[in-house]
């Protein structure tokens, strides 16, 4: 009984197959955002405890590179006003890389170097006395825009893994997505970046003129 | 010159057969690397540029913090305030929002907690650093400022 409507063809027509894929995928690309979890990264300072006076750090004032940032996003570099951030990773390479009285030890860094990176040595007594020494501290306002701040850590950040790169002869670029996962990649991060610690201090802002 | 016309004509139609195939493959590439935005945004989202950029390994060791003025300012205002997961928190409720997370994390992970801070450009440092400073309180010391790619010149 069932059986009565005569067999018509049974194919299912695949001719419109590929419209149906297009309008998934059309979608897809549409919704799709690829998770961007790229950033710069920075580790805190331990927690102070209050019982405990912060520690009194003596340190030669010509070891410290010192950024200000106003609330108006102004800048002043050394105590000298700077219009943008361009030329600040290449005054903070310089202020890393003076070597200006290096210990025995440092003096051992400094002829290891590529001849490029030695070049950036001005030995200048009224700079930092060598890598491990240098700190760059950035201290900006309550009214400072975010924005700012970071650009001004993106350079400092810059030229750290500038010198790091050059020491190991890769680019920057190259020596930032090192992962340290594989001894090899491992191996290279830790030539780069032996005995001159990324010393980049961020101080609390302060309240006054925001 | 008829050199040039030598050749016979062949029939020249470009098979299409194996045009579904080609764009479901396409479509399966992007619904997996599709990520469905899971929440809500509460507050607005223009992340500043750098260059500096690094990439995190570990995704599951990674919470996210967003920072910004409110989407919704009749109701919340215009200052910036903090998302975490789906709703806004204050200042204060840092410390115990890391340690949910932390909770969610295995015992031998806890301490590699990484907050990845999505903060709008607009916003001051006077909220970041109060961020900062309830971030160190909790101890989860390792910061991300989440931003995206600017091309050098």
């Amino acid at each position: 009984m069932a059986r009565k409507k005569s067999r018509m063809s049974t194919e299912v027509s695949t001719g419109s197959m590929a419209d149906i894929a297009f309008l998934l995928l059309i979608f897809f690309l549409v919704t799709t955002t690829i998770a961007s979890d790229k950033g710069i990264l920075n580790i805190l300072p331990p927690k102070q405890d209050p019982n405990v006076p912060p520690p009194d750090i003596k340190k030669n004032e010509r070891n410290i590179f010192n950024i200000l940032v106003n609330a108006n996003d102004q800048l002043l570099v050394e105590g000298e006003y700077l219009d943008n951030t361009e030329s600040l990773s290449d005054d903070v390479k310089a202020f890393i890389l003076n070597f200006g009285i290096p210990d025995s030890e440092y003096a051992e860094l400094y002829n290891g170097l590529p001849a490029t990176l030695k070049a950036k040595s001005n030995k200048d007594p009224s700079s930092s006395d060598h890598p491990g020494e240098a700190v760059v501290s950035i201290k900006t306002n309550r009214g400072t825009s975010y924005e700012r701040y970071l650009e001004v850590l993106d350079q400092v950040k810059r030229a750290y893994f500038e010198i790091y790169a050059e020491r190991v002869g890769i680019t920057a670029d190259q020596y930032r997505a090192l992962t340290g996962k594989s001894a090899s990649e491992k191996d290279l991060q830790d030539r780069g970046k032996e005995g001159i610690p990324m010393a980049i201090s961020i101080a609390e802002p302060d309240k006054i003129g925001s | 010159m008829g050199k040039f016309k030598k050749k016979t004509k062949a029939e020249i139609s470009i098979p299409t057969s194996a045009l579904p195939d080609i764009i479901f493959m396409l479509l399966f590439f992007f619904m997996v690397t599709t990520v469905l935005r899971e929440q809500d945004l509460l507050v607005e989202q223009k992340l500043p540029q750098a260059t500096q950029l690094q990439k995190l390994e570990k995704k599951s060791l990674i919470s996210y913090l967003f920072v910004g003025k409110p989407k919704n300012v009749s109701l919340y205002g215009s200052e910036p305030r903090i998302q975490a997961n789906d709703v806004l928190i204050n200042t204060k409720d840092i410390v115990l929002w890391v340690n949910q997370e932390k909770d969610k994390l295995g015992e031998a992970e806890r301490d590699q907690i990484t907050i990845s801070m999505k903060a709008d450009r607009e916003v001051k440092m006077g909220p970041i650093s109060d961020i900062q400073f309830e971030l160190r309180e909790a101890d989860a010391r390792k910061l991300m400022y989440a931003s995206t790619g600017k091309v050098e010149n």
